[in-house]
């Protein structure tokens, strides 16, 4: 299990999986800082 | 939503569908991502990829007995491939047809014959000797052939090469225009690959339909972008693609909605049945040449056979309530809407709980919900996951948070409602549609009384907006 309080993180989500703003939203709630993010789409 | 109830406005029903499938292995080379894996690769190692590729080329008897594919073609249903080992390519199965009740299945000779007769601003032209190999097809003159010379002048000025089975281009398509980007030749090709699969899969449509009256509209529901450097994306390639298959008197519209294209069309097309203003329409879609070998990386990894060889092409027909095929529930169908958000619950929860719950109905009340129907065997081997089975299992885990069924029974959902996932990788074909034929016999001869089909489409690959789309609609049992 990484600590991501205080590290910057890129989100790269995925449509069917699991997309940019949910990663953000989890990464953010334990005091990461989001510097980017975008959702894909694989199919 | 308001849906007329006035008495004389026919109910809206799905009167037949038809899938045509060009196998066009040697096509995979003009895919997108091979395309751009070739172009890249240094020259030493430009021909070692193109061997590559050609070593994992799959022949037309094994995509004929792919048994994804005999579930297109509706010889096979999808439940039959619960229980069959994975990877199916190593399970073909035997003698299958190349027709079905869900349409057919053409290999890559017919496929370029049928390019040259929807080449109507006269761009493609086939080496002399390989256009006399071609099967003829009825109605017109096989295509005309150039010299070798003219071939390679073309190819070395640009044009887009055709392949064939042996190392060297057998034809070429140029640009339609010497300075458009939007008439560049692989665009002429992309489009052109539309116009025939979606034609093809209307001629079948047609030829199996018992309604004598005339098709009087078109709803295109493909992605690609028809045009010119003025209008890129001006569109109504529905219009060309019935021409091609021989209709007369209709009109036409594209629909534009990425991959949920084709849903949200259904709903339109049982919208102006409904209405009263068309009696038979039709939704077409072209395939997705560019989609063609598009996670080929992940099948040579694996020792796949690139299995992205295929374009398949769609025609569904919405007519008047014949009291035998499904009726559209139009007051049940639904669209993303702005404010709705774009998370993974938020998407089902507007398209599949929200329409349900709004007419008294559980997600449990649904036989089967189509979702994105992608076949696992291409994407996973690629990173891509299992499509249909993470959008299963938001539907059961938004069953579970209502009460509909407990939390152990979320992994079952997916078995209960659900579908194996069996289609390629073509965008907007494997949103729900493939499911259509099954869907159609189930709720006439078989014992479904309900389905949804449920479409997602990604809006931000435009990088226009963030917002994802979908659109769903459910189908019944008539009567």
């Amino acid at each position: 299990m990484v600590d991501l309080e205080g590290k910057l993180v890129l989100a790269l989500g995925e449509r069917d999986g699991i997309p940019a703003p949910a990663i953000r939203a989890c990464a953010e709630a334990v005091g990461a800082q989001v510097i980017y993010d975008v959702t894909q789409c694989f199919v | 939503m308001t849906v007329s109830t006035s008495p004389g406005a026919p109910r809206p029903a799905v009167r037949g569908v038809r899938f045509a499938i060009a196998h066009v292995p040697d096509l995979v080379l003009s895919g997108s991502k091979p395309r751009r894996e070739l172009a890249r690769a240094p020259a030493g190692e430009r021909d070692a990829l193109r061997r590559e590729l050609r070593k994992h080329r799959r022949s037309l008897e094994a995509a004929v007995a792919y048994p994804p594919h005999q579930v297109l073609l509706a010889n096979l249903a999808p439940e039959a491939l619960w229980d069959r080992q994975r990877p199916w390519h190593g399970q073909p199965c035997e003698a299958g047809p190349a027709r079905g009740p869900g349409g057919v299945l053409v290999d890559q000779s017919t496929f370029y014959a049928w390019l040259a007769r929807a080449d109507s601003a006269r761009l493609v032209a086939f080496d002399a000797g390989f256009a006399e190999t071609l099967p003829p097809l009825p109605g017109g003159p096989g295509p005309a052939g150039t010299s070798p010379d003219e071939l390679r002048r073309a190819l070395a000025q640009g044009a887009e090469p055709l392949w064939g089975e042996l190392d060297e281009p057998v034809g070429r398509v140029v640009a339609g225009h010497e300075a458009d980007e939007a008439l560049a030749p692989a665009v002429i090709l992309e489009n052109l690959a539309a116009k025939v699969t979606g034609a093809l899969a209307l001629r079948e449509l047609l030829a199996a339909a018992r309604d004598p009256a005339p098709v009087d509209f078109l709803l295109g529901a493909g992605e690609e972008a028809v045009g010119d450097r003025y209008q890129r994306g001006g569109g109504n390639l529905a219009k060309a693609i019935g021409e091609l298959a021989g209709v007369t008197g209709a009109g036409g519209v594209d629909v534009k909605a990425f991959c949920a294209g084709p849903v949200h069309a259904l709903i339109l097309a049982g919208a102006l049945v409904r209405s009263g203003l068309h009696r038979r329409v039709v939704v077409v879609a072209g395939g997705s040449l560019a989609k063609l070998g598009m996670k080929f990386r992940g099948h040579l990894a694996a020792g796949y056979p690139i299995l992205e060889d295929v374009l398949v092409g769609v025609a569904i027909e919405v007519g008047p309530d014949d009291g035998r095929s499904p009726l559209m529930r139009l007051d049940m169908a639904a669209t993303h809407r702005l404010g709705d958000g774009d998370a993974p619950h938020q998407i089902a929860t507007a398209l599949s709980a929200a329409p349900l719950r709004a007419h008294g109905l559980r997600l449990t009340d649904v036989d089967r919900f189509a979702v994105e129907l992608h076949n696992p065997d291409i994407t996973e081997p690629a990173g891509s996951g299992n499509v249909p089975a993470n959008n299963y299992r938001i539907l059961g885990a938004l069953a579970a948070r209502a009460g509909e069924l407990g939390r152990e029974d979320v992994a079952r959902f997916e078995r209960a409602h659900g579908l194996p996932g069996f289609c390629p990788t073509q965008g907007h074909i494997a949103s729900a549609i493939p499911y259509l034929p099954h869907a159609v016999a189930g709720l006439t001869a078989g014992a479904l009384r309900r389905v949804q089909l449920v479409a997602k489409g990604s809006l931000f690959l435009g990088r226009m907006t963030t917002m994802g789309d979908g659109a769903s609609v459910v189908l019944e049992r008539a009567g």
